[in-house]
């Protein structure tokens, strides 16, 4: 196993329990745009995708990667939108 | 290191820290969309980042990318109805799988196609384990998609030895992937691994019945996570790895929310195919509980001092959010205290309920969770239950055999008075009959909620 992958595996881990804290925290009101706002970060992916799209590459991965790049793209657009739209609805009381 | 790299690498992990910051203010109401915003910025940073990378030759076909997923994106987000956002999730998850495994793919061909590269073991595992969960991912969110949406059977179906066939599907994709190390020249191992897991993706979520999709939202929800993770390993690419990471975390969390509520576990959702037998007992004829009418429950309503509400999904079938919204709105103008009882499961995934009446103008400090309201039914004069069912019922508590058995429910039937507007007296989703319809202090109220709530509202504004 090279030192690379092991750093790698290093902060996979650490961002797993990163994450278990900051999420236990969040309260059921809002479970469904956290999920749709973890959604979009999870379209991270487009960062490889755009890598392996723009590149010099055989051509199936040219093309491979572009379809990556637009279902990425879906993810992320899709739901940052989404979720501003539904934590624009909550709202407290008027006194 | 070169500096751009080096400068790249940094812009990363500033991006990182934009989504942990972001997420973290994803946990109060208050800051909530200032959180949201943050991982915008965080995303921006990133992809903004990458497109300097000395490596892209041609930006063509990434803008072409771009703008159509862009386009979708954009339009899906403000075009889907509130009701319509299980599916929605469920389908952006698909996207994000499918999306890890693609990269996977195309990052396997450039290290085959490319002779100045060489494909070690590194490579090849972690392009397995990225085409594993991309693919199940993407094509059990299908499946949930199509369940939500209604063109897939909600009900469990069961093919005969089905677990038998999943296990022997991924253990397909495990030889496959071991063979695909060994040999990492032949390109059929590799689309074998998809084949099998695009197969297994269907054949795991097709039992699962529709009120156990909140689970399994979620859980897709920490598959996409995952893969995400799994191709920041391909590409060794911290960012993907720490993102990805989170979000596998989030959904984690939120699974093991969604099964305590329903105290069922995981196995148990993804290999029990609840739902099928049709429930013990058809549900009693209707001749034995007394019939009331909206009249009957404004009189109630009126001398309330303080009323819980009950909303179930069958709430937002009706589309009754918005009129219940303007009764409770007028009861609260009557001195009367009103609040709303949200079960973890209300909905259709965890949190929708919220979402729901959120969109109702109903004020989020008057919805409570279970365990924050489940008390004071004690000292509420009425209860009044609108499309839900499995989560006021008492045999939870009491009957061992019952498939509900040991849920945490709502208890209801301490209020003075119970009111449930319901069509008929079917079982809910779990199957089984609800004997709180039979109590005294039960008032049923027979009709289609948005019909029977408005009926209320406009003996209330008469009076």
């Amino acid at each position: 196993m090279t030192g690379t992958l092991l750093v790698a595996l290093y902060i996979f881990v650490l961002a797993i329990f990163t994450g278990f804290e900051v999420i236990t925290k969040v309260p059921p009101l809002l479970h469904t745009p956290l999920m749709s706002g973890a959604n979009a970060i999870s379209g991270i992916t487009l960062v490889g995708a755009v890598l392996s799209t723009g590149m010099e590459s055989p051509t199936v991965t040219t093309v491979l990667a572009t379809a990556a790049v637009v279902f990425a793209t879906i993810n992320v657009v899709g739901g940052f939108l989404v979720t501003d739209r539904m934590l624009e609805m909550f709202k407290k009381e008027k006194e | 290191m070169s500096t751009l790299e080096v400068i790249t690498k940094l812009f990363y992990l500033l991006s990182a820290a934009f989504f942990i910051f972001g997420l973290k203010n994803l946990s109060s109401p208050r800051t909530a969309r200032r959180g949201n915003l943050f991982a915008m910025i965080g995303m921006f940073i990133a992809v903004v980042v990458t497109l300097f990378d000395t490596q892209i030759i041609s930006y063509t076909w990434i803008i072409v990318g771009l703008i159509i997923g862009g386009s979708i994106g954009a339009v899906a987000a403000r075009t889907v109805q509130m009701t319509a956002m299980p599916q929605m999730v469920a389908i952006f998850n698909g996207f994000g799988g499918g999306a890890s495994t693609l990269v996977a793919l195309a990052e396997y061909n450039n290290i085959l196609g490319n002779t100045a590269l060489q494909m070690g073991n590194q490579d090849s595992i972690t392009i397995a384990i990225s085409i594993i969960i991309g693919t199940i991912t993407f094509f059990g969110s299908f499946i949930a998609f199509g369940k939500l949406e209604g063109f897939v059977s909600g009900s469990p179906i069961v093919l005969p030895f089905h677990q038998g066939i999943n296990a022997l599907l991924f253990l397909a994709a495990l030889v496959l992937a071991v063979l695909a190390v060994i040999t990492p020249t032949q390109t059929w191992y590799f689309y074998g691994i998809v084949i099998a897991m695009a197969i297994l993706g269907v054949t795991t979520v097709i039992p699962i019945g529709g009120a156990d999709m909140p689970v399994v939202i979620s859980l897709l929800n920490s598959y996409s996570g995952l893969a995400a993770s799994a191709t920041g390993f391909v590409l060794m690419n911290e960012v993907l790895i720490i993102s990805g990471a989170l979000v596998g975390a989030s959904g984690l969390i939120l699974t093991n929310i969604m099964c305590d509520a329903m105290n069922r576990s995981l196995t148990n959702v993804l290999f029990g195919a609840v739902g099928t037998d049709g429930g013990g007992g058809a549900a009693q004829d209707k001749t034995a509980v007394t019939e009331y009418t909206a009249e009957d429950a404004v009189i109630l309503l009126e001398n309330a001092s303080k009323v819980i509400i009950v909303p179930g999904y069958g709430l937002a079938v009706a589309q009754a959010q918005h009129v219940l919204h303007e009764m409770s709105q007028m009861l609260i103008d009557q001195n009367v205290e009103v609040k709303y009882a949200i079960h973890p499961v209300a909905g259709r995934m965890p949190g929708h309920m919220n979402v729901l009446l959120a969109e109702a103008n109903v004020p989020y400090d008057l919805l409570k969770d279970l365990d924050e309201i489940n008390d004071e039914f004690q000292t509420a004069d009425v209860a009044l239950v609108v499309g839900a069912n499995d989560v006021v019922n008492p045999a939870a508590r009491t009957e061992t055999d019952s498939p509900i058995y040991g849920m945490p429910i709502m208890n209801v039937d301490q209020a003075d008075h119970v009111m449930i507007i319901k069509r008929s007296l079917s079982p809910g989703f779990a199957g089984v009959d609800n004997e709180l319809f039979y109590y005294d202090k039960t008032m049923m109220l027979f009709g289609d909620a948005k019909d029977m709530v408005t009926e209320i509202l406009n003996f209330l504004k008469e009076s």
